[in-house]
C-alpha cells in the first residue's frame, strides 16, 4: 500500500526525520524510498571520513546542505597518533565545490584543515552559513580571515579546541560592515590579540547574536561594552576576568551583568581574579550551563560561593580543585544536573587529586538526573561505584579516570570488576563507557552480558587474557568503537569474529600482544576494512616479522579501500 | 568470587601505583609486558616494599591521564603565567669568581637602579653608571643576562617591563670580558 504514496508524500513524512539514524534505517525498506530518502537528505554524518569518499557522498546525496565529519581515532587526543597520521578535509571541500554549492554547514572533528580548505570554502558556497572546528588543526587565522570575510551569510563561527597559528591577528576587523547575520561566535581557543574595536562593533551590529565565546585578549573592560550592547545573549565564554573589585570598571561589569537575564550558559574565564566572581553571581540562578574547567586558580571555596547559587544546573565542567567536599556542594545545590565533568588542574600531577570516591557518591546521591559524567579521581571503590548504579540508573555516558590506571579498590585492595559490573548491570542506557583501574576479565565478562546498548567502549591496562576482548565483541551487539591500550588482548580474540569489525566504525588496539601476522591474516580476510598499523620510527625497517607484536594498529570498516594520503609511518595491509 | 580463583593478576606487574597501594602477597604471574612490546612506561620491577617511602616519581606513561593535548597546553600556559605572577620571578644571578649562585626575585624591583643596587649589595661590588653608548664601561663588572632566545644581552638596553618578562638567568661578569660588549 505504501508503494502508491506519490514520492511527495514520502518526502514530506521523511523531512519529520532528522536523526540519521532514523534516515538510514528508511533508506533500506525499499528502493524507493531509498530514492526518495536521498534526494531529501539535507544533513550527512559521517563518523570516519575514511569510509566512504566525498564523490560517492555526492553521488548520493546531492541536496546535502550540512556535513559533519571526523577524522583521527580519539586517541589521537592523547597523543598516540602521528600528527600527520590524516583527516585532511581538503578533498571533501574540493568534490563538494564542483558538485555541492549548495553546502551551509560544516562540522569537522580531529580534521586537518588548511587555510587553502577555509579559503576554498570561502569562496565555493554562496549560501555558507555555519563552521564548527572542533580539535581541528592545521590552519591559522588568515583562513579565518577569508571565512569573515566572504560568506556572507555566516550564522555561526565555532572555534572548540582547535589549535590555530595567529601570524596576523586581523581576521576579526574581515567581517565587512554588511555582515549582520552571525548568531554564534566561539574564538576562545585563539592564542592571539583581536581587534577590540572591530569585535565591539560587530556585536553592536548583530542582533541576532546568541551566543558569543571571547578569548584571553577580551579585558573585562571591553566585556562590559559588549554585554551593554547584547543584553540578549544566551551563552558567554568570558575571556579575561581580572580587574580590580575596586574598580570602576568592575562596578560597570556587576551592572550590566545584572541585565544579562537571557544568560544560561556560561564558560571561559581563562585568566580570572576570583574576587571578581560576585559580579555575576545575578545570572548564576539562570544557568543550566557552567564550564571552569579552563578558569586557573579558583580556589574551592570561591567555587563552592559561586555553584551554590546554580540551582538550575544542568550541565558542570569544573577543575579538580573543587575537592570532594566542594562536590558535595553540588550535590545540595544543582538538583537537576545532567552532566558532570571533573578534569585535572595540574596534567602532570601524578599524585594529589582532592577527587575521590566520595564526591562520586555525594553527586550521585543528590543528582539522580545524572546521566553523563567524566571523572578523573585519585582512587576509586566497588562500594563506591555500585551506591552511584544503584542512585543514577540513567546514565548515558560513564567515563572514569583514576590517576593511576590500575589502581585497585581504595579499600579492598580488589579489581574494579564488580563497581563497574553494577554500572552497566543496571544503567540499561548506557551509550558510551571508559573503564579504569584494576580490572580483570570479569569486567568484560559484565559488559558483554550487560552493556546492550552500549557503543563506545574505551579500555586501558585492563584485562588478564583475549576472553575478555572476546567476552566484549561476542555481547555488545550495538558496539560501534573500541578502543583499547596497554592490554593483553593478542590474536585470538583479534581474529574470533572478524565479521563484527564490519558492523563496527572502528577498533584501536596499541601496545597490546596482536602480532603482525594476524593483523596481515585479518586485512586479507576482510577487504573491506582497512588495517593501519602505525610505525613509530624504529620498528620495521625492511620487513615485517611475522610474530613481531603491533605497536599500534586502528582498522575501521571502508567502502572505498586503502586511503591514498597515508604517511610512510602508516601502513595498510 | 570467580576472581579468586582466577589469580591471573598480571596486569598488576605494571607498577604504576602509589606505593603500598597493592598487596604484595596477590601478585604471582609474571607480567604480560615481558614481549616485544615497547612501554613508554619505564618502572616494571617488583619492588613493593615501599610503604614507609614518599611516593616514588613515577614514570610518564605516554597519555595517561588521557587529558586532550589542547587542555594540557593551555593549562599548563596558565600555570606558567600563575607561577610568575603570583610566585615571583626567581632568577639564579651568578658573579664571576663567585663560588656559588645565588637566586633574586626580580619582581620584587621596580626599575634598573633598584636592582642594580640589590645586585651591588649582594655580591659586594660596584657597577658603573650605565649609557646606552657605553654600557658599564669604567666600571669592574658589568651585569648580563639571558634572554629567552638563550642569547646574553647587557643588562639595561631595554624597557624595564620587556626585561623582567625575559630575563632567565643572570651574570655578573667581570670588567675585563665586558670591554667587548661595552664598545657595541
Amino acid at each position: 500500500m505504501i508503494n502508491y504514496f506519490p514520492e511527495e508524500v514520502l518526502e514530506h513524512v521523511f523531512s519529520f526525520l532528522t536523526s540519521h539514524r532514523d534516515r538510514n534505517a528508511v533508506s533500506l525498506v525499499c528502493k524507493s524510498w531509498y530514492n526518495v530518502e536521498r534526494f531529501s537528505r539535507g544533513k550527512v554524518f559521517i563518523g570516519n571520513c575514511y569510509a566512504i569518499s566525498p564523490e560517492r557522498l555526492i553521488s548520493r546525496f546531492p541536496r546535502v546542505r550540512s556535513l559533519t565529519l571526523k577524522g583521527k581515532p580519539h586517541f589521537a587526543d592523547f597523543n598516540l597518533v602521528l600528527h600527520d597520521w590524516g583527516g585532511y578535509v581538503y578533498p571533501w571541500i574540493e568534490a563538494m565545490a564542483k558538485g555541492c554549492t549548495n553546502l551551509e554547514e560544516l562540522r569537522l572533528k580531529r580534521m586537518l584543515v588548511s587555510d587553502a580548505s577555509l579559503e576554498l570554502i570561502a569562496k565555493s558556497f554562496p549560501n555558507f552559513k555555519s563552521l564548527v572546528l572542533v580539535s581541528c588543526e592545521g590552519f591559522t587565522t588568515d583562513g579565518l580571515a577569508a571565512i569573515a570575510s566572504n560568506c556572507r551569510f555566516l550564522r555561526e563561527l565555532d572555534l572548540q579546541e582547535n589549535e590555530v597559528e595567529d601570524p596576523r591577528g586581523q581576521w576579526l576587523s574581515c567581517f565587512p560592515d554588511s555582515c549582520t547575520s552571525l548568531a554564534s561566535l566561539n574564538f576562545a581557543c585563539l592564542k592571539g590579540e583581536v581587534n577590540l574595536a572591530a569585535l565591539e562593533r560587530l556585536v553592536a551590529r548583530c542582533r541576532n547574536l546568541k551566543s558569543l565565546r571571547l578569548n584571553h585578549a577580551v579585558p573585562p573592560d571591553v566585556l562590559q561594552k559588549i554585554l551593554a550592547r547584547a543584553p540578549q545573549l544566551v551563552d558567554l565564554g568570558a575571556g579575561s576576568f581580572v580587574h580590580d573589585p575596586e574598580s570602576e570598571t568592575y562596578n560597570k561589569l556587576k551592572n550590566v551583568m545584572q541585565k544579562c537575564t537571557s544568560i544560561r550558559s556560561l564558560s571561559g574565564f581563562l585568566d580570572v581574579n576570583a574576587r571578581c566572581l560576585p559580579a555575576i553571581y545575578p545570572i548564576c540562578i539562570n544557568l543550566t550551563s557552567l564550564n571552569l574547567s579552563y578558569a586557573p586558580g579558583i580556589y574551592s571555596k570561591e567555587l563552592v560561593k559561586l555553584i551554590r547559587k546554580c540551582k538550575k544546573l544542568q550541565c558542570l565542567w569544573i577543575l579538580d580543585t573543587i575537592g570532594d567536599k566542594g562536590l558535595r556542594v553540588v550535590a545540595s545545590a544543582c538538583k537537576e544536573l545532567q552532566e558532570l565533568r571533573v578534569f585535572k588542574s595540574d596534567p602532570n600531577d601524578v599524585g594529589n587529586a582532592a577527587i575521590t570516591e566520595e564526591g562520586l557518591v555525594a553527586i550521585s546521591a543528590g543528582c539522580p538526573n545524572l546521566n553523563s559524567l567524566l571523572y578523573f579521581c585519585r582512587q576509586m571503590t566497588n562500594t563506591a561505584l555500585i551506591t552511584v548504579a544503584k542512585n543514577c540508573p540513567n546514565f548515558i555516558r560513564f567515563r572514569l579516570c583514576t590517576l593511576d590506571p590500575i589502581t585497585p579498590d581504595a579499600v579492598t585492595m580488589q579489581p574494579l570488576d564488580n563497581g563497574f559490573g553494577a554500572i552497566v548491570q543496571s544503567c540499561k542506557g548506557l551509550k558510551r563507557l571508559s573503564v579504569s583501574g584494576l580490572l580483570t576479565d570479569q569486567v568484560f565478562l559484565y559488559i558483554g552480558m550487560y552493556a546492550e546498548q552500549l557503543e563506545t567502549l574505551s579500555i586501558a591496562f585492563a584485562g588478564n587474557s583475549d576472553k575478555g576482548m572476546v567476552y566484549v565483541l561476542n555481547g555488545c551487539k550495538k558496539l560501534k568503537k573500541l578502543e583499547i591500550r596497554d592490554s593483553p588482548f593478542g590474536n585470538m580474540a583479534l581474529l574470533a569474529d572478524t565479521g563484527k569489525y564490519e558492523t563496527m566504525r572502528s577498533l584501536w588496539m596499541s601496545s597490546c600482544k596482536v602480532t603482525f601476522g594476524a593483523c596481515k591474516s585479518l586485512a586479507e580476510k576482510m577487504p573491506r576494512l582497512n588495517v593501519e598499523i602505525i610505525n613509530e620510527g624504529d620498528e620495521m625497517e625492511g620487513g615485517s616479522d611475522d610474530r613481531q607484536n603491533v605497536e599500534k594498529m586502528y582498522l575501521y570498516r571502508t567502502l572505498v579501500g586503502p586511503r591514498k594520503d597515508a604517511p610512510d609511518s602508516v601502513w595498510t595491509l | 568470587m570467580a576472581y579468586e580463583n582466577d589469580m591471573n593478576l598480571k596486569a598488576t606487574e605494571l607498577r604504576l601505583g602509589l606505593p603500598g597501594t597493592i598487596d604484595e602477597s596477590q601478585i604471582k604471574e609474571p607480567s604480560f609486558l615481558k614481549s616485544n612490546n615497547k612501554r613508554s612506561s619505564g618502572d616494571m620491577d617488583n619492588s613493593a616494599n615501599e610503604d614507609e617511602c614518599s611516593p616514588v616519581p613515577k614514570a610518564q606513561v605516554v597519555g595517561w591521564p588521557p587529558v586532550r593535548s589542547y587542555r594540557k597546553n593551555v593549562l599548563q600556559q596558565q600555570k606558567k603565567n600563575f607561577d610568575s605572577d603570583v610566585l615571583g620571578m626567581y632568577v639564579k644571578v651568578s658573579m664571576d669568581g663567585a663560588p656559588y649562585l645565588r637566586k633574586i626575585d626580580i619582581k620584587v624591583y621596580k626599575n634598573y637602579p633598584d636592582l642594580l643596587v640589590a645586585l651591588e649589595n649582594m655580591f659586594k661590588f660596584s657597577i658603573g653608571v650605565y649609557s646606552e653608548r657605553e654600557g658599564y664601561n669604567g666600571s669592574e663588572y658589568a651585569p648580563t643576562y639571558e634572554d629567552k632566545d638563550g642569547d646574553w644581552m647587557l643588562v639595561g638596553d631595554v624597557p624595564w617591563d620587556m626585561f623582567v618578562n625575559s630575563c632567565k638567568r643572570l651574570r655578573i661578569m667581570k670588567g675585563s670580558e665586558v670591554k667587548g660588549l661595552g664598545c657595541l
